[in-house]
């Protein structure tokens, strides 16, 4: 499989020449399976170009993978452009809610007032999943979620294909559950979903200084997410949904001061960055930048 | 597209919380999981057991239950599955009830007990909480 960062910005798109170099859009990740199928781990607003090149390059079935629908993980859905084709089947996962369907919940946000597209009209073929602990066989990848520490229900995803995992938690506060350095690893938050993974995308918002400010947000202090990585047994961890404040200079002090408590090498940990790739196949784990 | 096993490894969110909440608390409180293990118990707890739980660590709740020696509160037998955490578990519903336990340290305590189920978001159970109050001074009949 192949994954595409799109967007990695959090909580609100952040445009501008401070944040040229990482991007200022919202959540998105493409995960192009070696079978063809495209992943898309969040509509936030990347989630709008993937949509032009997946409507020039064209693409048999896609899956939107939603971790929550706070609005810098959803705000892309109704500008993809694959929304508009009639001739598309899109598969859309979220978490479960015990009172209202993912459709529905969805719908709050693509409905007028908000958007002047009802989520029923869109000419796509739409189907709704809720996102559980189930392993669901997608072409040549397995995929399952599980729940995390966040605001509101919440889940991160794992992908697998040909031995090699891609795990994706991309807004995500676990010092809120048990101690990080005490627990056992089986009691961490999301750790069913990072352990041993080949690559790991997961919040890193706040420098440690930041966080004493921050927290009950929903989202982690850059100790605990290298923490998080380390005792899951990650092998590369890509710091991701980058705080809206942080410009490129910030975030490569961030990435600096990741370095010096992350346990492995340094190309073992990087910064998310719009257009890099990563490549999970048989000659192992690649990263580009784009 | 085909559905299926869970993956087993790490603690459902639903029991992270829930332990999270247990060690905060000064009230007895224990977690069973969804295979039936007792997986945790605060100090509150240890102090009513007699042992703290990282000494005892994961057991069969059912293994568990035989060391308390649950009795009604005049003595007569209590089966485990009609105890307020064996109907959590077994019938997937709260229930309260008063019940006479034996610690680890041999002593026979009276206690309120509730227990419910865990239900997470797509009403799938992840185990069972169940909370004590001790209503009568300690009788050590060892």
């Amino acid at each position: 499989m192949q994954a595409r960062v799109w967007g990695c910005r959090g909580s609100v798109a952040a445009p501008g020449p401070e944040t040229v170099k990482y991007g200022g859009n919202t959540s998105c990740v493409e995960v192009r399976l070696s079978s063809g199928q495209v992943l898309v781990l969040d509509a936030g607003t990347g989630m709008r170009p993937l949509g032009v090149e997946l409507t020039a390059n064209g693409c048999p079935e896609i899956h939107i993978l939603l971790s929550h629908l706070h609005l810098d993980h959803l705000q892309g859905l109704g500008f993809f452009r694959p929304l508009f084709d009639p001739n598309l089947e899109i598969h859309i996962w979220g978490p479960p809610s015990p009172v209202q369907p993912l459709s529905e919940r969805i719908a709050m946000y693509l409905s007028p007032p908000l958007f002047p597209v009802h989520l029923d009209d869109v000419p796509a073929h739409l189907t709704f999943h809720d996102a559980t602990e189930d392993v669901v066989a997608i072409g040549s990848a397995t995929m399952r979620s599980g729940s995390v520490l966040h605001q509101g229900p919440t889940v991160g995803y794992r992908i697998e294909e040909d031995g090699l995992s891609l795990a994706y938690v991309p807004d995500h506060e676990p010092s809120l559950g048990p101690s990080l350095a005490t627990s056992e690893p089986e009691w961490m938050s999301g750790y069913d979903i990072a352990r041993g993974a080949d690559v790991l995308f997961h919040d890193a918002q706040y420098r440690d200084h930041e966080y004493r400010d921050h927290v009950g947000w929903g989202h982690s202090a850059l100790a605990d997410t290298v923490q998080f990585a380390s005792k899951a047994g990650v092998e590369n961890l890509v710091l991701f949904h980058h705080d809206p404040y942080h410009t490129d200079a910030e975030l490569e002090t961030l990435l600096t001061e990741a370095r010096q408590i992350w346990p492995w090498a340094d190309d073992q940990i990087c910064l998310a960055s719009e257009g890099m790739t990563i490549a999970l196949d048989g000659a192992g784990v690649r990263l580009a930048f784009g | 597209m085909n559905q299926g096993d869970k993956a087993v490894g790490g603690k459902s969110l639903q029991l992270i919380l829930a332990r999270e909440l247990a060690s905060n608390l000064a009230t007895p409180m224990f977690l069973i999981d969804a295979r039936g293990m007792l997986v945790f118990y605060n100090d509150a707890a240890a102090l009513l057991i007699g042992k703290p739980f990282a000494e005892l660590g994961e057991i069969p709740a059912e293994e568990f239950g035989a060391v308390l020696d649950m009795k009604t509160p005049d003595g007569g037998p209590l089966r485990r599955r009609d105890t307020p955490a064996g109907i959590a578990f077994f019938e997937r519903r709260p229930a309260h009830t008063t019940l006479a336990a034996r610690g680890y340290d041999g002593v026979q305590r009276l206690v309120h007990n509730t227990a419910y189920p865990l239900f997470g978001t797509s009403d799938e159970m992840h185990g069972v909480v169940s909370v004590f109050w001790q209503v009568a001074a300690a009788q050590d009949d060892a």
